[in-house]
């Protein structure tokens, strides 16, 4: 059998893998995205229990392996009476993960709008929460986009972490296979080409948001 | 209406405001002058709430000006500033800067704000100028902006912090002209300035601040003509001729 022939024979297993690889990638991006937010204002308020624990979570997702977190959710919690199934173990995990990175990035942004900006914009009698909303959050998503690209990226392939804790996308779909058919070489190749081919979309538009606001 | 009594206000140990009290009466124009870091920015950035201060107390008609408090965005509506560095909102064109306020603090309608915005903007000679971004304005242009943007609040009082120090000098006059038209039609305004002429022309009081203190104040008559106190006429004195 030619390696197209043998691909078709398993590409419609490995795409009930991508499925499942997209879930917990669009998921993941949502949580994270929500979460770092929340770290981000946290410690652009300023009130110093905030800020602490803000800084403090932060500190600690990052120092841990994300697998190791990933581990933690799915295996421990159990042990304290808090049941997940793996799917939902493996996007709270990577959500989690990415949420300092997405943090690190929200603060940059947010920092970046000159503060004159935000004087001129108390002494017409803006509050906090309308600074936010009018004058820092419109101009902080030029400068946050394009990392934030990358970001997705990075979702996309440590989706694959969640393999380790049994959810069935794709790349336990290709281990899955490979241990069957002993084809690592069509398996593997494809499971790299369809891992390429989710990406690369991705990594176009992050470089052309590059491009558009590095001029602006 | 803006009295300030007695503030005091450090930076960590560094002593900038060492009791500094004075009143501004309605439709009052105050001039303050004074060598850099004598403390005059802080004090307007006080005045608005922008800034705590450790001792003493700041009344905008009665009311307290405490940065702590929740009423603190009410005063502010109340007092409007206007900064060296223009501090437009560059994602927003120039009318929208200015509806800004009026919309979204104001919560007025946008069809009014908008006629408002318009008329303001005619008045500071931008009418030609509604839907252009501050990038693509000159300073004295942005500079113009940034006073019908405090306009358009209403406000009771307009605090001015070195307006014009920041623009090519070619430019300062069409941003003094500006002031001063304000001034006529009777609004109360602290002026933070180096520009003598235009102190002269349209102060009814000027102070002399240094080290956090006011020196000397009076009218501009008595104060930049014939300054009693050394440290003035010294400071006059260099600013006028800045060569020797
Ligand atoms: N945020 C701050 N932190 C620490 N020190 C400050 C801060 N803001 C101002 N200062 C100090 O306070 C003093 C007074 O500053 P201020 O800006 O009020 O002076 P100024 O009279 O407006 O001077 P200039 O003419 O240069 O604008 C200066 O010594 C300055 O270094
Ligand atoms: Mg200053």
């Amino acid at each position: 059998m030619s390696f197209w022939e043998r691909a078709t024979d398993y590409l419609p297993l490995l795409m009930e893998g991508v499925w499942l690889t997209l879930v917990v990638t669009f998921f993941s991006v949502i949580l994270s995205t929500f979460l770092g937010f929340v770290w981000a204002v946290m410690a652009w308020t300023r009130i110093p229990v905030l800020v602490a624990l803000s800084r403090g979570f932060v500190t600690i997702i990052r120092g841990i392996p994300i697998i190791v977190q990933l581990f933690y959710i799915y295996f421990v919690m159990p042990e304290i009476g808090i049941n997940l199934t793996a799917m939902q173990a493996g996007i709270i995990g990577l959500g989690i993960a990415y949420s300092a990175y997405q943090a690190e990035n929200f603060r940059a942004g947010i920092e970046a709008i000159d503060k004159g900006q935000i004087e001129a914009a108390h002494s017409i009698g803006m509050t906090d929460q309308l600074v936010m909303r009018r004058v820092i959050l419109p101009q902080a998503i030029r400068i946050v986009l394009p990392p934030f690209g990358n970001t997705i990226i990075m979702i996309l392939k440590d989706s694959s972490l969640v393999s380790t804790i049994t959810v069935a996308e794709l790349t336990r779909q290709g281990q899955l296979i490979a241990a069957s058919t002993f084809d690592n070489m069509t398996v593997f190749t494809l499971v790299a080409l369809i891992y390429l081919a989710l990406s690369l979309p991705l990594t176009f538009l992050t470089r052309h948001l590059e491009k558009r606001y590095s001029q602006a | 209406m803006i009295q300030v009594q007695d503030i005091h206000k450090s930076f960590g140990t560094l002593q900038v405001i060492k009791g500094v009290s004075f009143d501004v009466k309605k439709g009052e124009v105050v001039c303050i002058i004074g060598p850099s870091g004598s403390g005059k920015s802080t004090i307007l950035r006080c005045i608005n709430g922008l800034e705590t201060y450790q001792r003493g107390s700041i009344l905008i008609e009665g009311a307290k000006v405490d940065p702590a408090s929740r009423a603190i965005t009410d005063i502010r509506t109340q007092v409007s500033m206007v900064f060296q560095r223009f501090n437009l909102f560059p994602h927003r064109t120039a009318l929208e800067n200015v509806m800004e306020g009026p919309v979204f603090v104001k919560k007025m309608n946008r069809a009014p704000a908008r006629d408002e915005a318009v008329a303001l903007l005619d008045k500071v000679g931008l009418g030609a100028k509604l839907d252009t971004y501050p990038a693509k304005l000159s300073g004295g242009q942005q500079q113009r902006v940034a006073i019908a943007r405090a306009l358009a609040m209403k406000p009771k009082a307009i605090l001015f912090d070195e307006p014009t120090s920041a623009l090519d000098p070619e430019l300062v006059g069409e941003v003094l002209a500006v002031m001063r038209d304000i001034a006529a039609a009777g609004m109360t305004m602290v002026v933070v300035t180096h520009e003598m002429e235009f102190a002269r022309a349209v102060a009814d009081r000027v102070l002399f601040l240094e080290g956090g203190a006011i020196v000397e104040q009076g009218s501009p008559q008595e104060v930049l003509r014939n300054p009693q106190h050394p440290r003035t006429q010294d400071f006059l004195h260099r600013v006028i001729h800045p060569m020797e």
